[in-house]
């Protein structure tokens, strides 16, 4: 069977990629913060919050973590409705992305505050500073740079996840694919330019994201 | 309209789970064989094949999972083969799982300290038997609970099967929930089920890392 391939659509359609691209950058964008503030919040209550807060963390991140993305989303979006909750497709990818994220960086927090050794803690303590200071501006900034990578992969790979959200009908990169090839009917061509761009913005992202944890955590933390 | 109750919900999604798990079982065994040859080249001696494979896993790493699937499912038709949603989603799922499990046992193969190469070249082992003799099976020992934890994501990545059309628990899931209405009961389940799955080998993992970190 002879095939050739064709890019020919490719010039119409710079203007829907981007658009989708714009949005997958966005999603994993409030993805990023609330996730990360959200573990930060359930990585340093599994350690020093009450026995109930502390299993109720645990069971959020099992949950999460041994269930597929695409359940949790589906569960989200189709079954909240029925006990009254409904919520937009972008809220509900939004919402998914950021619990799913977090119960994993929760994980990686955790290790990161375990690994801070006592001493700074007791010598900030012995400085005089207020237990929320003590983890503000001592224990979490260290922390922060010791998982900074596993962080950075986390972010990566959840960007790529997101990918699935065009199964509810976010407009991001996949689903304009998905609109693109069933007006092209090229969609080898169309899933693969796609992928390249999924490529490229997962090296971005990477460069980016080290380039601002350089900055901000390399300044006061040796 | 066929009434359907929580019972004919249940025994329909378990009955529809085998599929999820025999793809997870075909996509590891299929992602083992083509990781382990990725592996070769990945050590291998020559730049050329160093370098393949590292494209090879950036490639696999850097690019959605649902890509890889759609390219497979509408690729391999232009190459003449006939595709079914099942082959696309074990060639998919093999190919995604190889990259990963190739660089999880890279990282064992690196972890080994460069004694251990240099006793087998002394006993007069040439490359293949090293590798099949001294490393391999020290790196595959070492990696055991990443590769466990490889496999969790793996029966977690067929749902994303069920897009291309593969019958498995997702989107058998799907059709009940088109029959009854029922999201919030359906997808509850659906997730039970894949957390019954997951969880006990999530344990078996922590205990490996916690047995290798005693060690």
């Amino acid at each position: 069977m002879s095939y050739s391939l064709d890019f020919g659509w490719l010039e119409g359609a710079v203007g829907a990629i981007a658009r989708g691209a714009a949005m997958t950058v966005l999603l994993i964008v409030v993805t990023t913060i609330a996730g990360t503030l959200i573990s930060v919040l359930a990585a340093a209550g599994r350690r020093s919050g009450p026995k109930w807060l502390r299993r109720a963390i645990t069971v959020y991140v099992e949950v999460i973590r041994n269930t597929p993305f695409l359940v949790q989303l589906f569960f989200i979006f189709f079954g909240l409705p029925s006990i009254g909750i409904r919520l937009d497709p972008i809220v509900a990818a939004m919402l998914a992305m950021t619990l799913n994220m977090a119960a994993y960086t929760t994980e990686i927090v955790g290790a990161g505050l375990d690994a801070v050794p006592k001493g700074q803690r007791e010598a900030a303590f012995a400085l005089g500073l207020r237990p929320r200071q003590v983890f503000v501006k001592i224990v979490l900034p260290q922390a922060l740079k010791v998982i900074f990578p596993a962080l950075t992969s986390q972010i990566v790979i959840m960007m790529l996840e997101s990918s699935v959200v065009s199964q509810i009908a976010v407009s991001e990169l996949t689903y304009e694919a998905d609109m693109l090839q069933a007006r092209t009917f090229r969609p080898f061509e169309t899933y693969f330019v796609v992928a390249m761009i999924y490529l490229g913005l997962s090296i971005i992202l990477r460069r980016v994201l080290v380039g601002v944890g350089r900055r901000t955590l390399s300044a006061g933390v040796s | 309209m066929i009434e359907f109750t929580f019972w004919d919900i249940l025994r329909n999604l378990i009955f529809a789970t085998r599929w999820t798990v025999l793809l997870s079982i075909a996509a590891f065994v299929g992602g083992g064989i083509v990781g382990i040859a990725i592996l070769f080249l990945r050590i291998s001696k020559a730049k050329w094949a160093r370098r393949f494979a590292s494209g090879y896993i950036a490639l696999f790493q850097g690019t959605p999972l649902l890509m890889q699937l759609f390219l497979m499912f509408f690729g391999l038709p232009m190459l003449g083969f006939r595709i079914e949603p099942w082959t696309a989603a074990v060639l998919g799922l093999t190919f995604f799982a190889s990259a990963y499990l190739a660089e999880i046992w890279r990282s064992g193969v690196d972890a080994l300290p460069r004694g251990q190469w240099d006793a087998g070249a002394s006993l007069g082992l040439h490359y293949i038997q090293e590798l099949r003799l001294i490393i391999l099976p020290q790196a595959f020992a070492i990696t055991r609970a990443p590769v466990v934890g490889f496999l969790v994501q793996l029966i977690k990545a067929t749902a994303l099967t069920s897009i291309i059309g593969f019958e498995e628990l997702l989107r058998t899931s799907n059709a009940i929930n088109n029959a009854t209405f029922e999201p919030f009961t359906v997808y509850g389940l659906v997730a039970l089920i894949f957390f019954v799955l997951c969880y006990p080998l999530t344990q078996y993992a922590r205990s490996l890392e916690a047995r290798a970190a005693a060690r």
